[in-house]
């Protein structure tokens, strides 16, 4: 994290006022202007203090489980024949996801700087369930919101936090799900903002959110780097992550994006195709101002945010980190898609052929491999993000499958 | 600042009373509606207007400024036809400020440069964007200032000595004092703290200094215009509006009379105290 910046380098942004290009930026309301000025101030003497990092590595080893393993996928590569698939197995960290990588670190930076009382947002559940369990871990009071669909959908995630101490709002405001459940805790934030952390789970909203919450992932793709290293004694070919905000993708990209031998993909949700309703705020949107940031979004005309539909709770947002924007506009990441329905497929042919049930999220970056796979040789190395387990998935998937009749 | 906000807050200045700044959002529930109210708000005792754009995501705003923007939104409104609501009110006032209150994307998407010149051939006098900080001031405030719209800023109880400066750096026109920590229409103020906050913000500004954020009665109103130079009146006025529609949430003949005579009222209380 404190390695020297090279010039000419995809990893050096954001600029001094959180800006990657055009992207970015701090629009807030003058209530949280102070509060996100000291949170930066206190990030920058963190993440340069080895006692911060020996802590969190220390948690990160005996709590998380870390470092998760590079699982080479020997009966899907079979099946595809073509690259050599590798698995980055962050589905078996504790929680069940990547999130619990950067809720670490903030809720570390909030005992910092003294916070007793932790606001989150999530969609699938699984960011709110991170921040519930460190919430539980070192004695914090949680809040999580939640929007109404999101919680009437993702139930199990809900009984979790509920567990673990956590109090869980459902939002029902405007679409009722993870875009009003951003607002809501905002609202909370401007109100509280004298005692509370707002723990944002991807790498959007206001600086120093992106960048902070990608460091925080980035430890995704420094693990990836050395595992490949010992596994085949070079680097990955390339990478594939889903997108929703993006946090796990920009957690396993950021290492590699000066390798300009490592082509990388990001795979957004195309719901029921991008001519109907989805979630790829790259391919269906523009660049707009939203929940602090300048990136592309899903709207109107008239710069009116439009709901985003995905199978998948996680990957239904308007909008992606800014940092993602950024690297589409300079063209170093190619950004596809993937609808509900391959998604589906992906899910049930991992399931059956690894025994790993992924996350509806992950399964569209699945869906993307079993395409690109084939075409590609044998010798090349290709490494999947697994974000997250389907355990909280099974429910949906289980009902859809069973309204088909299958 | 431009030349009908300078002349408003000198006028009131010379008469020793604070302005009575009313909020209604723009296309709530029709543009009609909303053309009515605007047309009836100076004789009801509004000394500045401000209309709200209406937005999806309005993170600062409570519940009912929320369900306003969504009511107008659902009938249509855009950014263009609020412009045409301003220009259609100054073919019978010309003298009454007008200030544009909302958030960013909407403007960004219009286009800056188009939007603050149809908004200055409009009439609009002033703007507010909430999520414009400082630290944005390249966005909208510099080149608002430089086409002669008055941008006026927030201050709230989170911006201590330290910042205040950086606020006020570019602020023209009024300082806008926001009375709470939280969103619009939510705790009644601690009257006692915001007179306090108010004379802090005067030793750094000139300016005039209004205070919004939880004013609901002509007492509120009177309270804070014992300190400040002017109060502000939104949520209260939206939840008239909401409470005087029918079923299917359609303006009635009591909806205009409800909003109008809410403002006279709040005005009484405004304009009781001579300073």
């Amino acid at each position: 994290m404190t390695e020297a910046p090279k010039l000419n380098s995809f990893r050096n942004g954001p600029d001094e006022r959180g800006h990657f290009g055009q992207f970015g930026g701090r629009f807030v309301a003058e209530t949280l202007m102070p509060l996100i000025l000291s949170l930066e101030q206190a990030y920058k003497e963190a993440r340069v203090d080895p006692a911060f990092h020996k802590e969190m590595g220390g948690h990160l080893v005996h709590y998380v489980g870390r470092p998760s393993p590079l699982y080479f996928a020997e009966r899907l590569t079979e099946h595809l024949g073509g690259a050599k698939i590798y698995l980055k197995r962050e589905e078996l960290n504790h929680t069940g996801s990547h999130k619990v990588n950067n809720v670490l670190g903030q809720i570390m930076l909030a005992r910092r700087m003294g916070k007793p009382r932790i606001i989150a947002e999530t969609g699938a559940g699984q960011h709110g369930v991170a921040t519930a369990t460190l919430c539980a871990r070192f004695g914090l009071k949680c809040v999580v919101y939640m929007g109404a669909v999101d919680v009437e959908r993702q139930q199990a995630n809900v009984f979790r936090m509920k567990m673990l101490g956590a109090e869980v709002i459902p939002v029902q405001s405007g679409s009722k799900t993870l875009k009003d459940a951003m607002n809501e805790a905002l609202r909370d934030w401007v109100t509280n903002v004298h005692d509370t952390f707002y723990c944002i789970g991807t790498v959007a909203g206001p600086h120093p959110y992106p960048a902070m919450v990608r460091d925080f992932q980035s430890i995704i793709g420094r693990e990836t780097r050395e595992q490949m290293m010992a596994a085949e004694g070079r680097l990955p070919d390339s990478l594939i992550a889903c997108i929703g905000g993006g946090s796990n993708a920009m957690g396993l990209f950021h290492p590699f994006l000066d390798d300009a031998g490592v082509e990388i993909f990001g795979v957004e949700a195309a719901g029921h195709g991008l001519s109907g309703l989805h979630a790829a705020s790259i391919a269906g949107g523009r660049p707009g101002v939203l929940h602090g940031n300048r990136t592309y979004l899903l709207m109107d005309a008239d710069g009116q945010i439009e709901e985003a539909h995905s199978i998948s709770a996680g990957l239904d947002y308007p909008g992606i980190g800014p940092e993602h924007s950024w690297l589409h506009d300079v063209g170093r990441v190619t950004y596809l898609s993937a609808t509900d329905e391959e998604a589906l497929e992906a899910f049930q042919l991992l399931s059956r052929l690894e025994g790993i049930i992924p996350a509806l999220e992950p399964a569209h970056a699945i869906a993307r491999v079993i395409e690109l796979a084939p075409k590609l040789p044998r010798d090349h190395l290709m490494v999947v993000n697994l974000s997250g387990r389907g355990d909280k998935d099974v429910p949906q998937v289980s009902e859809i499958f069973e309204s088909r009749g299958r | 600042m431009t030349s009908r906000l300078t002349a408003r807050f000198q006028a009131l200045a010379a008469d020793r009373r604070a302005a009575l700044v009313t909020f209604i959002t723009s296309g709530d529930p029709d543009a009609g509606t909303t053309a009515k109210i605007l047309a009836g708000l100076p004789a009801a005792g509004a000394d500045v207007i401000e209309i709200g754009m209406p937005f999806t995501d309005p993170m600062a705003d409570g519940p009912a400024i929320q369900a306003g923007g969504l009511r107008a939104l659902k009938g249509g409104m855009t950014l263009a036809k609020t412009l045409a609501l301003v220009g259609d009110f100054r073919k019978g006032d010309d003298a009454t400020p007008i200030i544009l209150m909302g958030y960013y994307n909407p403007i960004y998407i219009y286009g800056v440069e188009r939007f603050l010149v149809d908004a200055k051939a409009a009439g609009v006098d002033g703007l507010i964007v909430v999520d414009l900080p400082p630290e944005e001031d390249d966005e909208l405030c510099l080149p608002a200032l430089a086409a002669g719209l008055a941008f006026i800023r927030l201050a709230t109880p989170t911006t201590d000595d330290k910042r205040l400066p950086t606020v006020l750096r570019n602020t023209s026109g009024f300082v806008y004092y926001v009375s709470i920590t939280g969103i619009t229409g939510s705790a009644t103020p601690d009257f006692g703290a915001v007179a306090a906050a108010v004379s802090r913000i005067k030793q750094h500004t000139d300016l005039p200094v209004c205070v919004g954020f939880g004013v609901r009665t002509a007492e509120h109103a009177r309270a804070i215009a014992e300190g400040a130079d002017g109060v502000v009146v939104g949520s209260a006025l939206v939840e008239a509006v909401r409470a005087s529609l029918d079923a299917e949430g359609r303006a009635t003949p009591a909806t205009v009379p409800a909003v109008l005579d809410l403002v006279a009222r709040i005005a009484e209380g405004a304009h009781a105290v001579r300073k």
